[in-house]
């Protein structure tokens, strides 16, 4: 074993233990400045009233269908606007917005999930959907994007019927880090061998109160409780009283005032 | 890989701050239960330090022990995965640590850069 540096390999070399190396302390974490960009977020998503969700999957589980059945139904009811993160293509964005909500796309080229610092980027580019909800569709991978968080509110993680029930031991630190579980394409059960039972237990293993949401995106089957939770998740946020939101708005005005004050473009 | 050059821009800070031009070794610390693969993370970390101050360095690993304890009998127990059952009973276990991702120490020095 190396006792300058403890490693257990005794067939490295050794150039740079001796002579006048030093060693330096650091105990940075290494998600410190995703962590420092989601929280970023998260406050300017409480600020605005919008309930943020990252919805994770492997590629094809159909998030983007369940975004555009969802839309669908809550469309007259509640503001909505789509993060789309794709290593390739616009393709995502553009079947968002045929549904008529605002959707930016961003391509992560060879990076396989999103971070914090990219989503806060695509929200200066919207306007947020007050009270209502920011969907943000992460890269289809289950392993990295459970590292970054992205400032959101809940962790959604889909799953289609086709894909096997023992996902969630597959992949357990994404689905211990999820607060809501959705099982996909339910219309192709009878045509696979998938375990609901067995599949939910593992995922509530993993999180005891683990949401689970047994749907459809295609024919709407089971569409109506997600959309009632989704509901009921935003009527919370939305409650501020119009005189809570008038007070921000004042105050919001008396800063820039005093910005212009100091100005000088403006006189007291 | 970004996790590989989230450590590298850490190096890179540190020299400014801590003085030194060179990074022979880097201590991190992964706890069994943070999502990052070992493996992987040496790979890329070779990769992304190609030309850098941490070109050829050495990459530790240290693993500490997480601990979690049972959700139906509340015995505590050493978890080296999110599935660890408990030893007792066979329940699952809620995590205490063993997420944490850090670059904890380094060996350094003042030498030039050997090439660039
Ligand atoms: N049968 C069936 N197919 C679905 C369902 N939802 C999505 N799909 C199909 O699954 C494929 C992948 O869907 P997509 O939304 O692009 O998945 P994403 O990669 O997670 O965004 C598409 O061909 C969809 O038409 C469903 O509920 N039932
Ligand atoms: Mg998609
Ligand atoms: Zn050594
Ligand atoms: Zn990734
Ligand atoms: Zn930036
Ligand atoms: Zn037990």
């Amino acid at each position: 074993m190396c006792t300058v540096c403890g490693c257990g390999d005794e067939e490295h070399k050794h150039e740079g233990h001796g002579g006048n190396t030093r060693q330096v302390s650091v105990e940075t974490d290494l998600l410190a400045r995703n962590d420092a960009h989601a929280r970023d977020n998260r406050a300017w998503f409480e600020r605005e009233r919008v309930l943020a969700l990252n919805l994770v999957s492997s590629p094809g589980s159909g998030k983007t269908h369940l975004l555009t059945a969802t839309i669908e139904r809550l469309r007259d009811r509640l503001p909505m606007a789509v993060i789309e993160g794709d290593q390739q293509t616009r393709r995502d964005a553009d079947r968002i917005r045929q549904t008529g909500v605002p959707a930016v796309q961003i391509n992560t080229g060879k990076g396989c999930h999103l971070d914090a610092h990219g989503v806060g980027h695509a929200c200066e580019a919207l306007e947020p959907p007050r009270g209502g909800i920011l969907f943000i569709e992460n890269v289809g991978n289950l392993v990295c994007p459970a590292a970054f968080d992205l400032g959101e509110a809940r962790r959604v993680v889909v799953l289609s019927v086709t894909e096997g029930d023992d996902k969630p031991f597959k992949y357990p630190d994404m689905f211990q880090s999820a607060h809501v579980m959705i099982v996909n394409k339910l219309d192709l059960l009878p045509h696979v061998d998938f375990d609901m039972d067995a599949c939910i237990e593992q995922a509530r293993r993993l999180n005891p109160g683990m949401e689970v949401f047994q749907l459809s995106a295609r024919t709407g089957q089971g569409m109506e409780a997600w959309v009632q939770w989704l509901e009921a998740q935003c009527s919370g946020r939305g409650a501020i009283s119009d005189g809570q939101e008038l007070e921000t708005l004042r105050q919001r005005v008396a800063e820039l005032e005093s910005r212009l004050q100091q100005a000088g473009l403006m006189k007291s | 890989m970004s996790l590989a050059r989230e450590v590298l821009h850490i190096l890179e800070n540190q020299a400014r701050l801590q003085k030194f031009s060179r990074v022979h070794a880097v201590t991190v610390t992964i706890g069994p239960l943070a999502a990052v693969d070992g493996p992987a993370l040496h790979f890329a970390f070779e990769a992304v330090t190609q030309g850098t101050l941490a070109e050829g360095a050495e990459l530790h690993m240290e693993h500490p022990a997480a601990r979690g304890c049972c959700r139906h009998c509340g015995h505590c127990f050493t978890m080296d995965s999110w599935l660890t059952p408990c030893p007792h009973c066979g329940g699952p276990a809620q995590a205490e640590g063993g997420q944490e991702m850090q670059v904890k120490d380094l060996q350094v020095s003042d030498e030039g850069m050997r090439r660039r």
